[in-house]
C-alpha cells in the first residue's frame, strides 16, 4: 500500500507535465545569475558558495511544494487517501518522501556541478552533498505541513512561501555552516549534527501536524 | 463557577465590555506616564539621550515574545476545548503582537545606527526578532485567507503550534550562525542590567503600560471579531429565512 | 527645555516611529470595532424588526 502510492507518486510526477527537472533547472538558473549579479571574481564567489548553492536549493525545493496535495484535492483522490488503511499521517510521510526523491535528489546529484560553478573548493563538495543529503528531507517534510495548511486556499502558492520559508531557516543555518567550515577546513561535525537532529526531529513530528491540517481541509 | 464560564461569547461581551473602560484608563495613564517620564530621564553617561529609547524598545519587544506565547496559548485552548472566543483572541491578538515586533525592530535600528553605526546589524537578538516578525506575517496572512472561520482557527492553530518550536528553534540557531561568523562579539545591550533606578521605575511603568495597552486593544479586537462572527451568523440566517 | 543632546534626531525619531506605529493600531482597532458594532446594529435592527 505505501509502496503502491509511493510509486503512483512518483509515476505522477516523472511523466510529461509533472515538473520533474524543473527544480534542477532553476537551480542552474539560480547559480548561473548570481556571477552577473555579484561579478565573475573568484574571489567575491568563493565566500558566497555554500549560501547561494543553499538557498538555491531552498527555493527550487519550494517551487513543486503546491503539487503534493493539489492534484489529489482537486480529483478526489485526497478523500480516498483520507479513508485508506493506512493512517493520513503515513500518507503525508509517503509523499514527501515522493517529493524528495522528484525535487531533493536530483538536486544533490546536481549541486557538486553548480559548485564548479560558483568556485566551491574542491574539499568542501563531499560535505556540500553531505549537508544536502541531511537537510533537504526536512525542506520536504515542512513543504508537504505548508502544502498541507494551503490546499484549500486558491491562491496558496504564494502564502506558501511566506508560510514555509521561515520554517527553513535553522535548517539553511545549519546547512551552510556545514559547507562553510568544509570549505574553510574547520570541523562541521557539530552543525551537522544539529542538521541532522532538525531532520530526525521535523520528519517525526510534522507528519502529525500536516495531517491534522489535511483533515482541517478535507471536512 | 469556573473560568471556562468567560469563553461563551455573551459571557465575555458582558463582562469584558465592563472592564474595558478601566483597562483602557490604565493602559492610557500607565503608557503616556511610563513613556513621558523616560522621556524626561538624565542623559546617560554613555549613551547621551539614546538612553530614552529604552522606554519604548524594551516594553515592546517583550510584548512581541509575549503575545505569542499568548497567541500559542489560546491556540492550544482552541484546539482542544473548542472555545471560539479563544480562537478569536489568538487572532485579535496577532496584528498588535506584529506592530509591537515592528517598534522594536524600528526604535532599534534608530538606536543602533548612532551606537554601532549601522542601522541593522546580524545579532542574533535582532535576527531573532526579524524572524519572529515573519511569522507574525505569515499568521495574519493565513487567517486572512481562509474564508470558513472554523477551519481559518483549526489550521492557524497547528501553524501557531508548529511555529512557536520554529521561533523557538530559529532564535538557537541564529546564536550558533552569529558565533560561527565573528567569534564573541557580542552587541546586544543587556537590558535590565548595571540600570540604575532613575531609568529602571519609568522602565517598569512602560513596561506595565505597553501590558495594560495590548490588553485593551486585545479585549477591543476580540469583541470586534465576536460582532462580526455574529453579524455573519444572523446575515446568513436572513439569507436562508 | 529638556536636554537631548547630539542625539536629539535618534530620540526624536525612536518616539516619533514608536508613536505613529501605536496610534495606527490603536486606530485601527477602534474603527473596526465601531464598523462591526455599526454594522450589528443595524442588522439586528433589520432581523428583529
Amino acid at each position: 500500500m505505501v509502496l503502491a502510492l509511493l510509486k503512483r507518486d512518483l509515476a505522477l510526477a516523472t511523466r510529461a507535465g509533472g515538473g520533474f527537472g524543473l527544480a534542477v533547472a532553476f537551480f542552474l538558473i539560480l547559480c548561473a545569475l548570481v556571477p552577473f549579479g555579484v561579478g565573475p571574481d573568484t574571489g567575491a564567489l568563493r565566500p558566497i558558495g555554500p549560501g547561494i548553492l543553499w538557498v538555491g536549493a531552498l527555493l527550487a525545493c519550494l517551487l513543486s511544494l503546491d503539487r503534493i496535495f493539489a492534484l489529489d484535492h482537486e480529483d478526489g483522490s485526497m478523500d480516498l487517501l483520507a479513508t485508506a488503511p493506512i493512517p493520513l499521517e503515513g500518507v503525508v510521510a509517503v509523499k514527501a518522501l515522493a517529493h524528495w526523491i522528484t525535487s531533493g535528489l536530483p538536486l544533490i546529484v546536481a549541486a557538486p556541478v553548480f559548485g564548479l560553478l560558483l568556485h566551491l573548493p574542491g574539499a568542501a563538495t563531499p560535505w556540500l552533498i553531505a549537508s544536502l543529503l541531511v537537510g533537504t528531507p526536512a525542506l520536504s517534510m515542512l513543504g508537504a505541513f505548508g502544502a498541507a495548511i494551503t490546499v484549500g486556499l486558491r491562491r496558496g502558492g504564494l502564502l506558501l512561501s511566506l508560510l514555509v520559508l521561515p520554517l527553513y531557516i535553522p535548517t539553511l543555518i545549519f546547512g551552510t555552516e556545514v559547507v562553510r567550515r568544509g570549505a574553510e577546513g574547520g570541523d562541521p561535525a557539530t552543525p551537522m549534527l544539529f542538521l541532522a537532529g532538525i531532520t530526525a526531529g521535523v520528519i517525526a513530528l510534522v507528519p502529525f501536524a500536516a495531517a491534522a491540517a489535511l483533515r482541517v481541509n478535507l471536512r | 463557577m469556573s473560568i471556562w464560564e468567560y469563553a461563551n461569547p455573551v459571557k465575555f461581551m458582558r463582562l469584558s465590555g465592563a472592564i474595558l473602560p478601566w483597562v483602557v484608563v490604565g493602559a492610557v495613564l500607565c503608557t503616556v506616564g511610563g513613556v513621558v517620564w523616560g522621556f524626561l530621564t538624565p542623559l546617560d553617561y554613555k549613551q547621551g539621550a539614546t538612553v530614552k529609547i529604552v522606554f519604548l524598545h524594551v516594553p515592546a519587544a517583550m510584548m512581541a515574545i509575549n503575545i505569542w506565547v499568548m497567541m500559542l496559548v489560546t491556540s492550544l485552548i482552541w484546539l482542544i476545548r473548542r472555545h471560539h472566543v479563544s480562537a478569536l483572541a489568538a487572532k485579535a491578538a496577532a496584528p498588535v503582537g506584529a506592530v509591537m515586533t515592528l517598534i522594536a525592530l524600528a526604535t532599534g535600528a534608530i538606536w543602533g545606527q548612532p551606537m554601532w553605526g549601522s542601522w541593522w546589524e546580524w545579532d542574533p537578538r535582532l535576527t531573532s526578532f526579524l524572524i519572529l516578525f515573519l511569522f507574525y506575517v505569515g499568521y495574519i496572512a493565513l487567517w486572512s485567507a481562509i474564508e470558513d472561520p472554523d477551519s481559518a482557527a483549526d489550521l492557524t492553530g497547528v501553524l501557531c503550534l508548529v511555529g512557536s518550536v520554529f521561533a523557538l528553534l530559529s532564535r538557537y540557531a541564529v546564536l550558533f550562525w552569529n558565533q560561527g561568523l565573528h567569534q564573541g562579539a557580542s552587541l546586544s545591550v543587556a537590558p535590565g542590567e548595571r540600570m540604575s533606578a532613575v531609568y529602571r521605575y519609568p522602565l517598569y511603568l512602560s513596561m506595565l503600560g505597553f501590558l495594560l495597552l495590548f490588553l485593551a486593544l486585545l479585549l477591543i479586537r476580540t469583541r470586534t471579531e465576536i460582532r462580526r462572527r455574529r453579524l455573519a451568523a444572523l446575515q446568513a440566517r436572513e439569507i436562508r429565512g | 527645555m529638556i536636554e537631548l543632546g547630539k542625539y536629539a534626531g535618534t530620540v526624536l525619531a525612536a518616539y516619533g516611529v514608536s508613536v505613529l506605529l501605536l496610534a495606527g493600531i490603536v486606530w485601527h482597532s477602534v474603527a473596526a470595532n465601531a464598523r462591526a458594532r455599526n454594522d450589528l446594529h443595524r442588522q439586528e435592527g433589520r432581523t428583529n424588526g
